[in-house]
């Protein structure tokens, strides 16, 4: 197996895909020639070529366009928004038209497109780039959201994002972009979009959370359970849009606590619809109630103070200790 | 078939250039009414553009700038096109137009402390009529139109102006912008900065139009090229425009061909994937400040001493800002929950009060 960064894995994915079935589409701003300006799509151009792997005008409403037509005459379209901040521009194709297709067209049309993009905190982008509008997508029916949190995951979800004939929001935290490298499989291998992953067992509380704040709430883990002996669970959700709701009960059946972290702000996102679905399927096997921790219900600030704005291992333990002590 | 059918085309679009690459007048006509001192005040501003330029790159590969578009090389379509603007007019400015607003008052240290990603950059002056740096291409255009037409049922003699790369003509927003401001006749002005690339996407992949300027046929608004390296052609085109607009003649699309020698950006960009040194060179031939100098100096109004003086001058004038930059409160998290709101909600409150008591 090889030690790929998240990127790699990514660009692993791609060049899998686009191998194993002609119909794959690549194409975005810069996504050709330049590679993508993380490199995201480096020498897939080249190995594939300008057919199959191209540069778009920069038009992000374009580009959710043509993935809509290229996907209605047979092609599946992987289309990149160089930033999720910028998904306002192409919100419509996305939420008014792809999410749509199936059931508008009594099932006879579908809109089998990845949306692969960008975002997240903490590498002092300029304004509008590094927001977490995951929460948006939630509230679109006919979108899946998955958010990878490593190497390994982010290939073999975006693979299955590829080959799913809906339309799937594949968002990339620039943070993990670079940040460490994991072991990733050589050829195609799938996890299945909707399932989450229980990255450390634990017995006293869970913390439920994806994308980079499942290294935020690890750290945090490892910190409580010096400090005062407790057990904590960690689980990655993976896919925020459907959420793996059974293993979130089952984990809460076992730990009776349970707080949620993300990294957006508070106000209705991922952590309010986690919380809600706990509330209807595990509300008597709770000692306390769950607590979130996020970043407060401000814009995404500009880059002197996003650190301080992010979620940090303290908080998450501050959130952790509350629980414990209910 | 229809072998008789003609399609609509567009006219042969002449490129306005007041200077050869010499600096040597080529068209005396269009050669501006400029006093000496206006003259002189060009290249200083150019000048002093270009040493700025070069310190805010370095200033960024030590940390102690964050965000930064270098701007070396279209020098003549950012000077040249806000001197022909009057105070009362109102800029619309893209993430690289920072010497234009500066220029149009933005006081140097905010120009910085905008970089670092301090709220106070984009906190415009009373008196300053610009707007902070749009980061969503192609938004300033129809928000153009739309304080254009602001002015234009205010009875008010202003001109709002905006500039986007080629990249930006893309975006529905372009076309949307410069449609609304022709079917409304409003004062607004839009510069099209062709720098040739969009990151690293040439002009040619963006559009099969053979111009940027004739895109303003389609709006029903005069459309200009003019040669973007040649402060006096863009100063004279861009007189013309305003002062049309000013007098309720309608909007204006100028194109502007230019090129920007540096990378797209600090964060990472690296020019060397998709363009050539030897294209970088020919651009570099037709230099804005060198032929301005040279057309300055037959004048016998510029010499070597006078450079070297506004480039001592602006290095002293960078570092004062810096230090203003340095010497700002640092901003922080009950700060940013206050400018959310004029009346901050309850849970926005609560919020506040966590941060403040967690010390932050
Ligand atoms: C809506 C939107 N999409 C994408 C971007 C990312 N982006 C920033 S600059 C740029 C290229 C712009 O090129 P151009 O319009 O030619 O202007 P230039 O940078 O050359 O001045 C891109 C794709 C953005 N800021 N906003």
């Amino acid at each position: 197996m090889a030690q790929m960064t998240m990127i790699q894995a990514i660009n692993d994915a791609l060049r899998v895909e686009l191998e194993r079935d002609e119909t794959v589409l690549v194409f975005g701003e810069d996504v050709g020639k330049n590679g993508g300006v993380f490199r995201a799509t480096d020498g897939l151009q080249k190995q594939f070529g300008k057919e199959r792997v191209f540069d778009t005008p920069l038009a992000e409403s374009g580009i959710g366009g043509l993935a809509i037509g290229l996907g209605l005459t047979g092609f599946r379209p992987v289309m990149e928004i160089q930033f999720f901040g910028f998904v306002f521009e192409v919100m419509d194709s996305i939420a008014s038209q792809m999410a749509r297709m199936r059931y508008r067209s009594g099932g006879r049309y579908h809109s089998p497109i990845t949306i692969r993009s960008p975002f997240g905190g903490g590498v002092k982008t300029p304004e509008l780039h590094a927001d977490s509008l995951e929460g948006l997508m939630l509230q679109t029916p006919g979108l899946k959201v998955v958010i990878p949190s490593n190497p390994y995951d982010a290939k073999g979800l975006l693979i299955s994002a590829i080959r799913d004939n809906d339309p799937v929001v594949f968002l990339e935290h620039m943070k993990l972009y670079r940040s460490f490298r994991g072991e990733v499989p050589e050829g195609e291998y799938t996890i299945p979009i909707g399932k989450a992953n229980i990255v450390k067992e634990g017995e006293d509380v869970t913390i439920i959370t994806y994308g980079a704040m499942v290294h935020t709430s690890l750290k945090a883990a490892e910190q409580i359970e010096k400090e005062r002996g407790a057990k904590v669970e960690v689980i990655d959700l993976r896919t925020i849009s459907p959420i793996d709701i059974d293993t979130i009960v089952q984990s809460i059946e076992k730990t009776n606590r349970a707080i949620v972290v993300q990294e957006a702000q508070k106000q209705s996102g991922v952590a309010a619809e986690v919380i809600a679905q706990i509330n209807e399927k595990a509300i008597l096997h709770l000692e306390a109630p769950v607590l979130r921790v996020t970043a407060p219900d401000t814009v995404y600030p500009f880059g002197m103070i996003e650190d301080k704005w992010l979620p940090d291992p303290n908080r998450v333990v501050k959130a952790i200790n509350q629980v414990l002590d209910f | 078939m229809s072998k008789q059918l003609k399609p609509i085309r567009a006219e042969k679009v002449e490129t306005i250039r007041v200077l050869d690459a010499d600096g040597k007048v080529i068209s005396p006509d269009l050669e501006p009414k400029l006093s000496d001192a206006e003259l002189r005040e060009l290249m200083r501003r150019m000048v002093f553009t270009r040493v700025w330029d070069q310190r805010a790159i370095s200033l960024n590969r030590q940390g102690r700038l964050g965000f930064y578009a270098p701007v070396a090389g279209q020098e003549a379509t950012m000077i040249g096109s806000q001197f022909a603007l009057k105070k009362e007019d109102f800029i619309l400015p893209s993430y690289r137009d920072i010497p234009q607003i500066v220029w149009h008052g933005l006081p140097l240290y905010q120009a910085f402390l905008y970089s670092r990603g301090h709220q106070h950059g984009g906190q415009i002056p009373e008196d300053v009529n610009v707007l902070m740096p749009q980061i969503i291409i192609g938004a300033q255009i129809i928000q153009t139109a739309g304080v254009a037409l602001g002015f234009k049922k205010k009875g008010e003699k202003r001109v709002a102006v905006t500039y986007i790369g080629d990249g930006g003509t893309s975006q529905g927003d372009f076309y949307e912008g410069i449609n609304f401001a022709g079917a409304y006749h409003v004062p607004a002005v839009f510069v099209i900065q062709n720098n040739q690339y969009a990151i690293s996407v040439p002009v040619e992949l963006q559009t099969a139009a053979e111009t940027l300027a004739q895109k303003a046929v389609a709006a029903g608004i005069p459309g200009y090229q003019v040669d973007g390296m040649d402060v006096l052609a863009v100063y004279t085109v861009m007189k013309e425009v305003v002062e049309k607009a000013r007098n309720g003649e309608g909007p204006a699309l100028i194109e502007s061909l230019t090129y920007r020698y540096g990378p797209h950006t600090m964060a990472g960009d690296d020019p060397t994937r998709y363009r050539s040194n030897e294209e970088l060179d020919e651009w570099e031939k037709n230099d804005p400040l060198i032929r301005f100098r040279k057309y300055l100096e037959a004048k016998g109004l510029w010499s070597e001493e006078d450079e070297n003086k506004v480039i001592e001058e602006a290095k002293e004038e960078i570092n004062k800002a810096l230090k203003q930059a340095d010497e700002t409160e640092k901003m922080t998290i009950p700060q940013l929950i206050d400018s959310m709101f004029e009346t901050l909600p309850a849970h926005l409150e609560e919020q506040k009060a966590e941060y403040e008591k967690a010390g932050e």
